[in-house]
C-alpha cells in the first residue's frame, strides 16, 4: 500500500461515521413511511368520519326523497339522478372528442408549429382552475348559446373540464403500442385509418377506458364550475324521463331541465349551521366519496388487467 | 366489368376492383383525418373561448373601474352600497391559503417522493402509489367538509382563539390534497435520473440517503421545481375547500388564523346569489377570474418550461 495505514483511532472515527450515516438512512426510511401513512391515514379518518357522522341517514328514504327544509326528511333523489344524467352528457361528448383528438395528435399530426400549438393548449387546459371553466360556461353556454342553467350546460361544462384528462390518457395508451404492429399493417397495404382502427385502437382500449373512468370520476365530484353556471340546490322534482310511452319512445326534453348534483347538494347542506343538515352532508359525502373511490378502483383494475393480458 | 359472386377476381378485373376500393379508402382516410383534426382543434377553441369571454366581460368592468383603483384600493365590496373594487384583499387571501397549503404539501410530498423513488421496495411502491393517488381523487367538496368539521375543531384545541372559519384549516387540508400530486410528479422526475449516476455515488461509498439528497435530488431539480410550481397553481385555483372553510369575507390580511375570501371563493359567493346578467356585480366575477387565470397561467408556463428542461437533461 502506498498510503500508510490509518491509526486505529482514525479507523474508529470512520467506522463511527459510517455507522451514524447508516442510522440516518434507517431514520429516513422511518420518516418516509410516517409521511406516507400520515397521508393515507387522513384518507381513512376522512372516510370513517363521514360514515360515522352520516350513519343515521343511510336509509332508503334518504336515497329516495327530495331535499326538504326539515333535515330528517331531506334526501338526495334529485341529486343522484341529476349527477347520473350530467355524467351521461359528459361521457357522450368528452370521450369521442377526446379520443379522436388524441388519435390525431398521436397518429396523424405532422411535427410542426401547428401541432405544437395544439399540444401546448392541451397541457395548458389541464392546469386551468375548474372555476374558470365555470365562467366560460356561464358566458358562452348560458348566455351566448342560451342553453340556460340546464343539464346539457352542466354536462358540456364538465366535458370541457375532463377533455385534457381523456386526451392525455388516450395518447399514453396509443404510444405504448409498438411501432412494429403499425408497420406490419402498413406493409399489408392498410391505410392509416385502417391501421389505427383495426390494430392500434383495439390494443389501447384498456388505457382509453381507464382515462375515461378517471375523467368521469373527476367530473362527478366537481362543484365549483356548476355553482358558477347557477345550478340550484333545492330541486324538488325530477327531470323529464328520457323514455316515454308514446312513439318515438325516447325524449330529450331532460337535457334542458334544471338540475342539481351530489356535490352541490352536499355543499348546500355543509354551509348550514344546523348539525342535522351536516349529518345529511356527511351521508351525501360518504356516498359521493364511495362512488369516486369505486370508479378509481375500477380504473386501476382495468389498467392492471390489460397490462397483464398484453404481452408484446 | 366485375361479375358478382365470382370467388376470386383475377387479372384485369382484380386491378379495377382494387383501384376503386383504394380510391374509396384513401378518400375515407382524408375525411377521417379532417374529423380528427377538428377534434384536436377543440382544445385550441376552448382556450380562445376562455380568453375571449374573460377579456370581453372584464373590459366592460374596466369601463367602470380604473386599473389603478382595481390594484390599489384596499377594500373589495362590490355588492355593497358603498362599492369598492380593490382586488388586493382577494389576492391576499389566495396567497395566504396557498402558502399554508405549500407549507404542508412540499415537505410531505418531497419526503414521500424520495422514499418511494429511492428507498421503497418495488412491491411497496407499486401498491402504495395508486392508493396515494386516490387521495387526489377525493371530491374537493368532501375535503371542505373535512376542513370545516374535523381539522378546524382540532386546531381550536391548540389555538382556542381560532374562529370557526379560518384560512389555516382550509390551507392545511388543501395542502394534504396536493401532496399526492407533488409526490407523484417529483417521483417521476427522480426516477428519470439515470441509474449510473446513483451507482457512481454508491461506488464512492455514499449511503442511500446521501445519494438521494446529493445526487438524485439535484439531478431532478427542475422536475421537482415543476412539481412545486404546478402544486402552487392548483392551490391558487382551488375553490370548494376555501369557500366552505375559510369564510367568505374579503379581508386584507396575511394572518392565516383569520377568516378571509380568496378569488375563487368570491366567484362562488356571487354565483350563489342571483345577479342579473350584465350588471357590474356580474362583471366582477369575470375580472376576478381573469386575475386568477393570469396568476395560474404564469405558474403553469414556468412549470411547463421546467419539465421540458428536465426531460432534455438526460
Amino acid at each position: 500500500m502506498a498510503t500508510p495505514a490509518l491509526p486505529s483511532n482514525d479507523l474508529q472515527t470512520v467506522r463511527r461515521d459510517v455507522a451514524s450515516r447508516k442510522v440516518r438512512d434507517q431514520l429516513f426510511v422511518l420518516v418516509g413511511l410516517l409521511a406516507l401513512f400520515a397521508c393515507l391515514l387522513s384518507l381513512l379518518v376522512l372516510f370513517s368520519k363521514l360514515v360515522m357522522d352520516g350513519s343515521d341517514r343511510f336509509t332508503w328514504e334518504f336515497v329516495s326523497s327530495f331535499p326538504s327544509r326539515r333535515a330528517t326528511q331531506a334526501g338526495i333523489l334529485a341529486a343522484w339522478v341529476g349527477s347520473s344524467l350530467v355524467m351521461l352528457v359528459t361521457a357522450c361528448t368528452a370521450v369521442p372528442v377526446g379520443v379522436m383528438a388524441a388519435i390525431y395528435l398521436e397518429e396523424y399530426a405532422p411535427k410542426n408549429w401547428f401541432t405544437g400549438i395544439i399540444e401546448i393548449n392541451v397541457t395548458n387546459l389541464a392546469g386551468v382552475p375548474s372555476i374558470v371553466y365555470g365562467l366560460l360556461a356561464l358566458g358562452l353556454f348560458v348566455y351566448k348559446f342560451d342553453l340556460g342553467q340546464s343539464i346539457v350546460t352542466a354536462g358540456l361544462t364538465l366535458a370541457l373540464l375532463i377533455l385534457p384528462v381523456v386526451i392525455v390518457a388516450t395518447r399514453e395508451s396509443l404510444r405504448s403500442v409498438p411501432r412494429a404492429i403499425r408497420e406490419a399493417a402498413y406493409g399489408l397495404g392498410a391505410t392509416r385509418w385502417e391501421v389505427t382502427k383495426d390494430h392500434v385502437l383495439p390494443y389501447s382500449t384498456g388505457g382509453i377506458l381507464t382515462g375515461m373512468i378517471l375523467g368521469l370520476s373527476r367530473a362527478i365530484g366537481e362543484t365549483a364550475p356548476l355553482i358558477t353556471i347557477g345550478a340550484l340546490a333545492f330541486i324538488a322534482f325530477l327531470p323529464t324521463p328520457p323514455l316515454t310511452e308514446v312513439a318515438p319512445y325516447v325524449s330529450f326534453a331532460w337535457l334542458t331541465d334544471p338540475f342539481t348534483v351530489m356535490p352541490i347538494q352536499m355543499f348546500n347542506w355543509v354551509s348550514r349551521p344546523d348539525p342535522a343538515f351536516q349529518a345529511n352532508a356527511a351521508a351525501a359525502g360518504a356516498i359521493l366519496l364511495g362512488m369516486t373511490l369505486l370508479m378509481n378502483a375500477v380504473a386501476i383494475y382495468i389498467r392492471y388487467r390489460f397490462r397483464k393480458s398484453i404481452n408484446w | 366489368m366485375n361479375e358478382p359472386k365470382r370467388p376470386m377476381p383475377v387479372g384485369p378485373a382484380m386491378s379495377v376492383g382494387m383501384f376503386a376500393s383504394l380510391r374509396y379508402r384513401k378518400a375515407r382516410d382524408r375525411v377521417v383525418e379532417a374529423v380528427l383534426l377538428a377534434c384536436g382543434m377543440v382544445a385550441v377553441f376552448i382556450t380562445v373561448a376562455i380568453v375571449a369571454i374573460l377579456v370581453s366581460e372584464s373590459a366592460e368592468f374596466f369601463e367602470h373601474v380604473t386599473l389603478k383603483e382595481f390594484l390599489t384600493d384596499p377594500l373589495w365590496t362590490p355588492l355593497f352600497a358603498d362599492a369598492h373594487y380593490g382586488i388586493m384583499p382577494l389576492v391576499a387571501g389566495t396567497l395566504t391559503t396557498t402558502f399554508v397549503a405549500l407549507a404542508v404539501a412540499i415537505p410531505f410530498g418531497t419526503t414521500i417522493a424520495i422514499y418511494l423513488s429511492e428507498f421503497a421496495p418495488h412491491k411497496v411502491r407499486e401498491t402504495l402509489k395508486p392508493i396515494l393517488e386516490l387521495l387526489g381523487a377525493v371530491p374537493t367538496v368532501v375535503y371542505g367538509y373535512f376542513a370545516l368539521l374535523v381539522v378546524t375543531p382540532l386546531l381550536q384545541k391548540l389555538l382556542p382563539e381560532l374562529p370557526g372559519f379560518n384560512m389555516l384549516g382550509a390551507g392545511i387540508v388543501m395542502g394534504l390534497m396536493i401532496v399526492p400530486f407533488v409526490a407523484s410528479v417529483s417521483e417521476d422526475a427522480m426516477r428519470s435520473v439515470p441509474v449510473y449516476m446513483r451507482e457512481g455515488s454508491y461506488a464512492m461509498g455514499a449511503t442511500r440517503l446521501q445519494t438521494a439528497l446529493r445526487v438524485v435530488v439535484p439531478g431532478a431539480f427542475s422536475g421537482i421545481a415543476a412539481a412545486y410550481i404546478l402544486g402552487i397553481s392548483r392551490a391558487v385555483g382551488e375553490t370548494m375547500v376555501v369557500s366552505i372553510a375559510a369564510g367568505m369575507q374579503p379581508n386584507l390580511t396575511f394572518d392565516p388564523t383569520q377568516p378571509a375570501a380568496t378569488i375563487t371563493a368570491y366567484i362562488v359567493q356571487v354565483s350563489l346569489g342571483d345577479l342579473p346578467h350584465g350588471s357590474i356585480g356580474y362583471q366582477t366575477i369575470f375580472a376576478a377570474g381573469l386575475v386568477l387565470m393570469i396568476i395560474t397561467l404564469l405558474f403553469n408556463v414556468a412549470g411547463f418550461f421546467l419539465t421540458r428542461k428536465f426531460r432534455e437533461a438526460y
